[in-house]
């Protein structure tokens, strides 16, 4: 995984913009002659139970972090594919024309290169494009199918993630997946992403 | 209704029958001083725009003939509790409607000033609009914090307050201008993905001191209520600069297809990050790399990488006026108008060209350029009749100067088709007719 934030962990000068950042918050509100008497925090809200917190977090990450147990396998994704996705993605994942179209979700090609820069024609699917595994799963736990998000199991997002890796021919036929294995998943847009290398001023990149 | 007001009206100003003024602040003023008063007025309307020497004959004509040619008027409506819009007006509409999980674009080129109406604000959801009760709304922030925190919309309501102004632009803002131009783009169609508000809420860092947000904390992870849950990962550094968790647009309250009752607003980044339906932040040390901010939302180079986290809008601008699908009626003089935009801070200049590039011009900059937000330009432009093509150039505190559609193609790939910022304008016809103009 690369270090995406570019800086590493927070420096003490990041802690000084905290603090500073926070009188300003205050200094915007306090009474003028209150400001010495401003309080840590405001007291307000209340703390958020771990069950509370539980029945919302359900991100998965790259690391693998939030992925829940369970398993499942391609052949099961196969025919959850038919019911669930296909009537929107396209039989074989080529997607479906809408407003906006449903998006592709298998191919490889090219094979080589990454030369998306140069063709905006070029169709961007989970095989080509997706830098991390993690994110399927994710996505689709988290927002498929379009109409209905949530009606999925743990273990039928881990099958449709498993089929969608075999259909872009990432895994071998017939894949099982549970956490651990997708974490493992190396996708082939890996390693192309760099952060924004945008430096300001003046230069058009 | 209407017969009964005429035949009121009718009375009331019947010059036969003395008025009887009705009991209030002004009854102790006669019919007879109004009549005077309302010439006077017309009188001085006209001095002001006549040459001195007909002054005197024109004051003495219009205050002895006044009376004679008002003609009787209708009572308008009375008071109502939510206002419409005239009418006769055309304040144009979002369009195209009915996408499930799409985009509706602001007409640009109906709009005047910088504020965009509430109800005119672009919109892109991912799942549809969701109905959200502010009552059983909460916003949780958790992971590495000292004080893991619900809040209610009540409840953040409490903290300092700030309203400012700034612009939401979607980053896909253009791409169809850039894929697929056609002559026959309006402004809407071009660039309506940016809408302007005023914002009020709390700034975003005083949320997270109050839940303790803790020194490892180098990225979050901003999470809608929406039926997708749509989450973006967040570099801390926003949220300690000018990050906002807001609840009013435009003195009102969000529209639900801008997030009521609570979205996340990152001035001058990319319209995506700006969470809508905000119901939970997440602190944590690597970005979560979400579907939003990998499969789309990154822009392809030509060098055979993607750029990733992207965020800044740079600095853009398009005129709405002259474009299509207006048409020039007459030749004469009459304002290039647009608008200005920079994620990176204020815009500082705007130059106007009617020559397809060939020579600039500095537009007027209406009202204070405030940063990351919208800016009115104008230039008045008399035209001959003959060919032109107008063009405006935005340059923005950093010095960036809004890039052509070739170098911008050099500088990224013709696959970037997120983040086109690349002057375009109109062509207009010896005819008057307008076109779209994307090569530059």
């Amino acid at each position: 995984m690369p270090n995406y934030d570019g800086g590493g962990r927070m420096a003490e000068g990041r802690l000084v913009a905290i603090v500073l950042s926070c009188v300003v918050a205050f200094s915007a509100c306090q009474v003028a002659d209150d400001r010495a008497s401003a309080p840590t925090t405001y007291g307000l809200g209340t703390p958020a139970t771990p069950a509370e917190i539980a029945a919302l977090n359900a991100d998965a990450s790259p690391s693998g972090e939030g992925l829940p147990k369970g398993s499942g396998d391609a052949t099961r994704g196969s025919a959850l594919y038919v019911a669930q996705c296909a009537s929107c993605h396209g039989a074989k994942g080529e997607g479906t024309p809408g407003n906006p179209p449903n998006p592709p979700l298998v191919g490889r090609e090219p094979r080589e290169g990454f030369p998306f820069g140069n063709d905006p024609k070029l169709v961007r699917t989970v095989g080509n494009y997706w830098p991390e595994a993690t994110t399927l799963f994710d996505y689709i736990k988290r927002a498929m199918p379009l109409t209905a998000p949530g009606v999925l199991t743990d273990d039928e997002v881990y099958s449709l993630t498993a089929y969608l890796l075999v259909a872009n021919e990432i895994l071998p036929a017939g894949a099982t997946l549970d956490s651990a294995s997708l974490v493992a998943v190396k996708m082939p847009a890996k390693g192309r992403f760099v952060p924004d290398n945008r430096r300001g001023g003046a230069e058009v990149k | 209704m209407f017969p009964l007001e005429v035949t009121q009206l009718s009375t009331r100003f019947d010059p036969a029958e003395p008025q009887q003024p009705e009991p209030g602040p002004d009854a102790d003023i006669t019919r007879r001083e109004a009549l005077e008063g309302l010439a006077g007025t017309v009188g001085a309307v006209i001095v002001a725009t006549m040459p001195v020497a007909a002054i005197a004959q024109a004051t003495t004509t219009q205050v002895a003939a006044a009376p004679s040619v008002m003609p009787a008027r209708l009572m308008g409506t009375p008071t109502s509790a939510v206002g419409t819009r005239s009418p006769f007006s055309v304040p144009g509409a979002r369009t195209p409607t009915g996408a499930l999980a799409g985009s509706s674009l602001t007409p640009l080129q109906s709009l005047s000033g910088t504020i965009t109406p509430a109800d005119l604000h672009f919109e892109r959801h991912h799942a549809g609009v969701p109905a959200i009760d502010p009552a059983t709304h909460h916003l949780v922030i958790h992971g590495l914090v000292d004080r893991p925190l619900s809040l209610t919309v009540d409840e953040i309501r409490r903290f300092p307050q700030v309203t400012r102004v700034h612009f939401v632009e979607c980053s896909g803002n253009g791409r169809a201008a850039w894929l697929n131009p056609a002559p026959d783009m309006t402004p809407q169609r071009t660039d309506g993905l940016t809408s302007n508000s005023e914002w009020t809420g709390v700034p975003l860092a005083t949320l997270f001191r109050e839940a303790g947000a803790q020194r490892d904390a180098t990225w979050f992870l901003a999470e809608g209520a929406d039926a997708c849950l749509m989450t973006r990962s967040i570099p801390m550094e926003k949220a300690l600069d000018d990050a906002l968790v807001v609840w009013a647009q435009n003195g009102e309250p969000l529209r639900p297809e801008q997030g009521f009752p609570l979205r996340l607003l990152l001035p001058g980044w990319e319209g995506n990050t700006n969470v809508k339906w905000l119901r939970r932040l997440e602190l944590g040390t690597q970005p979560w790399m979400t579907r939003w901010e990998t499969s789309k939302y990154t822009d392809p180079l030509k060098d055979g990488t993607a750029r990733i986290f992207s965020f800044v809008l740079d600095a853009k601008s398009i005129i709405t006026s002259p474009s299509v699908p207006s048409r020039l009626t007459g030749q004469g003089w009459r304002p290039v108008s647009g608008v200005a935009w920079s994620g990176r801070g204020r815009i500082t200049r705007v130059e106007v060209s009617a020559d397809n590039g060939a020579t600039w011009h500095d537009a007027e900059l209406q009202g204070t350029a405030l940063p990351k937000a919208h800016t009115r330009f104008s230039m008045m432009w008399n035209w001959s009749g003959e060919s032109a093509v107008l063009l405006s150039r935005a340059t923005d505190e950093t010095g960036y100067v809004q890039p052509t559609r070739k170098a911008l193609l050099e500088a990224r790939g013709a696959g970037t088709d997120y983040h086109n910022n690349a002057i375009r304008g109109w062509r207009v016809e010896p005819d008057g007719g307008v076109f779209f103009h994307w090569e530059t």
